[in-house]
């Protein structure tokens, strides 16, 4: 696949990308109240406190939902299809959005457990995070 | 306060949607309509002294005074909506509130799109809403990179979410596109006019995004659609029918799927609640529901979070009734989106538009009987912006 790539991520989500060079995938907890958020924001979505860390993500995770793209969704995933977009459930909470390889799309189905897997670092320096079968 | 009668809509227009707008700008588009539906409402652009519309590609900034100044008004009130799909209900209440405020006495709302032939000498970017990747957006980030791009995708994946916690089955929800587009085959206007469909051609049309068929997903295309909201005074001295404006309500959680708080558990049900309290009527003197339906799978949730029926309950229910113009549920009796097409924002004004005209009793050969209450589901993004409105034929 020759995906779009996040290769300008802002200042906030830099952290994100470059720890996924390590192949480690980063959340934030909040400081004040422990919640748990994915993607990166300024500030907690629960309580708005801004006392955000870096928390390393098991890997873990279910199959929220997901659909087959039969038809590209993007110029660039053209001659890909049929490919899974999928919305999955972090072991420690979060929702992030992917695609899960590894499998016959049709195998795919929700509650599944998945493992994250990276592509390979791209020359911006970046891994996207991908899930496969556990 | 309460909005309850503050106002009423009294003039519609609607553009034909067509696939192409070639060398027509969206001001143009804008203007058109705009100056069709003040005609409509029977007034003249001197009654017109507030205006709504929304930005797009072409016209991203000031577009409030760029109408302004096209169509020659003066206005003492003038707002952008920028509320997706939504956008056109959620002008209705703004307008009323405005009006119920004192600053203002009659407002175009007005929501256009152009769509441009492909040039094939301008280098592709990407997709025609600037899907490229210099765009530093989360959307750009966590999203775009893994396909979850369109509307398509989203909607399939709460489809699928729906099916694994609730059940309908596929013939249920084709019956949803079949009976709209038997509605459609009463609307000249109709992208779909004379092109009846069976549940058969909708489950064997090709599967686009799973569990979403062809025919049950919208098609794209140009147009525009405005309506002119006035105060009460106004209203009763135009001796015309009116759709007053009964009830609204409005809720946004998220942007993208992904971070909805719910799949299940949608906006639309405070917004839809809100509408009912405000209006002081039950579901079931609804005669008429106009449901945002960019796909099948949107008015099963939609029915069932705007409480017409319970949770899981939306397969039986549409099983169980008959949709048409003349059933004893009349949905979309303009087609919807599904069969009118989605002319971009103008395709959820289309909701508004055919309400008003139903409860102006102005649906021809298709105006549903008997009718006091028309109930309007705007719906944005990936059921990110929910806006419902109650209108009836009596303040």
């Amino acid at each position: 696949m020759s995906r779009p790539r996040p290769f300008s991520p802002s200042p906030g989500t830099r952290p994100f990308w470059e720890a996924t060079a390590e192949g480690r995938f980063l959340f934030q907890r909040c400081g004040a109240c422990g919640a748990a958020i994915f993607y990166p924001r300024p500030a907690c979505t629960s309580c708005g406190g801004d006392d955000l860390r870096w928390e390393q993500a098991s890997g873990a995770a279910t199959v929220h939902t997901f659909s087959i793209a039969r038809r590209p969704t993007h110029p660039k995933f053209t001659g890909d299809e049929p490919y899974v977009v999928a919305i999955v459930e972090l072991a420690e909470g979060p929702h992030v959005t992917t695609n899960i390889v590894g499998c016959d799309p049709d195998d795919v189905h929700i509650g599944m457990a998945v493992s994250l897997v990276f592509d390979d670092v791209g020359p911006d320096g970046f891994a996207l995070p991908l899930f496969q079968p556990a | 306060m309460s909005l309850r009668g503050a106002a009423a809509v009294v003039g519609v227009a609607e553009l034909k949607p067509s696939r192409w707008t070639d060398g027509v700008t969206t001001l143009d588009l804008f203007t058109k309509v705009g100056l069709q539906a003040v005609a409509d409402a029977g007034l003249q652009l001197s009654d017109i002294d507030g205006v709504i519309a929304h930005p797009m590609a072409g016209l991203p900034m000031l577009v409030p005074s760029t109408i302004i100044e096209s169509m020659g008004l003066r206005c003492s009130f003038a707002e952008t909506v920028d509320l997706g799909g939504a956008t056109g209900a959620a002008m209705v209440w703004r307008a009323a509130a405005a009006i119920a405020a004192g600053q203002c006495q009659a407002v175009l709302c007005v929501t256009a799109s152009r769509r441009q032939r492909p040039n094939p000498d301008r280098k592709r970017a990407g997709g025609t809403s600037g899907v490229g990747g210099k765009d530093t957006s989360a959307w750009a980030e966590f999203e775009v990179p893994f396909g979850n791009v369109g509307a398509n995708i989203g909607y399939a994946m709460i489809a699928n979410r729906y099916l694994h916690e609730q059940s309908a089955t596929p013939e249920q929800l084709a019956k949803i596109a079949v009976h709209q587009r038997d509605n459609a085959c009463m609307n000249p206007d109709a992208w779909f006019y004379g092109e009846p469909i069976t549940v058969q051609d909708v489950l064997s049309s090709p599967m686009v995004a799973d569990p979403l068929h062809l025919l049950e997903i919208v098609m794209p295309a140009a147009g525009g659609a405005a309506l002119v909201v006035v105060s009460p005074e106004l209203a009763r001295s135009l001796n015309r029918p009116a759709a007053w404006l009964l009830g609204a309500g409005e809720c946004t959680t998220h942007k993208t799927i992904t971070y909805a708080p719910s799949l299940m558990d949608t906006a639309i049900r405070p917004a839809a609640d809100r509408a009912f309290a405000q209006a002081g009527i039950t579901r079931s003197q609804v005669g008429l529901a106009s449901l945002y339906d960019c796909y099948t799978i949107t008015v099963l949730v939609t029915l069932e979070e705007a409480g017409f029926c319970g949770r899981g309950e939306g397969g039986r229910f549409v099983e169980e009734h008959d949709l048409r113009w003349n059933g004893d549920f009349p949905l979309n009796t303009h087609g919807g989106q599904l069969s009118f097409s989605q002319p971009g924002l103008a395709g959820g004004m289309s909701h508004v538009t055919e309400a008003v005209r139903q409860v102006q009793q102005r649906g021809g050969d298709r105006q549903v009987k008997d009718l006091s209450f028309a109930f309007v589901n705007g719906n944005g993004g990936i059921m990110s912006e929910e806006c419902a409105l109650v209108l009836g034929v009596e303040p």
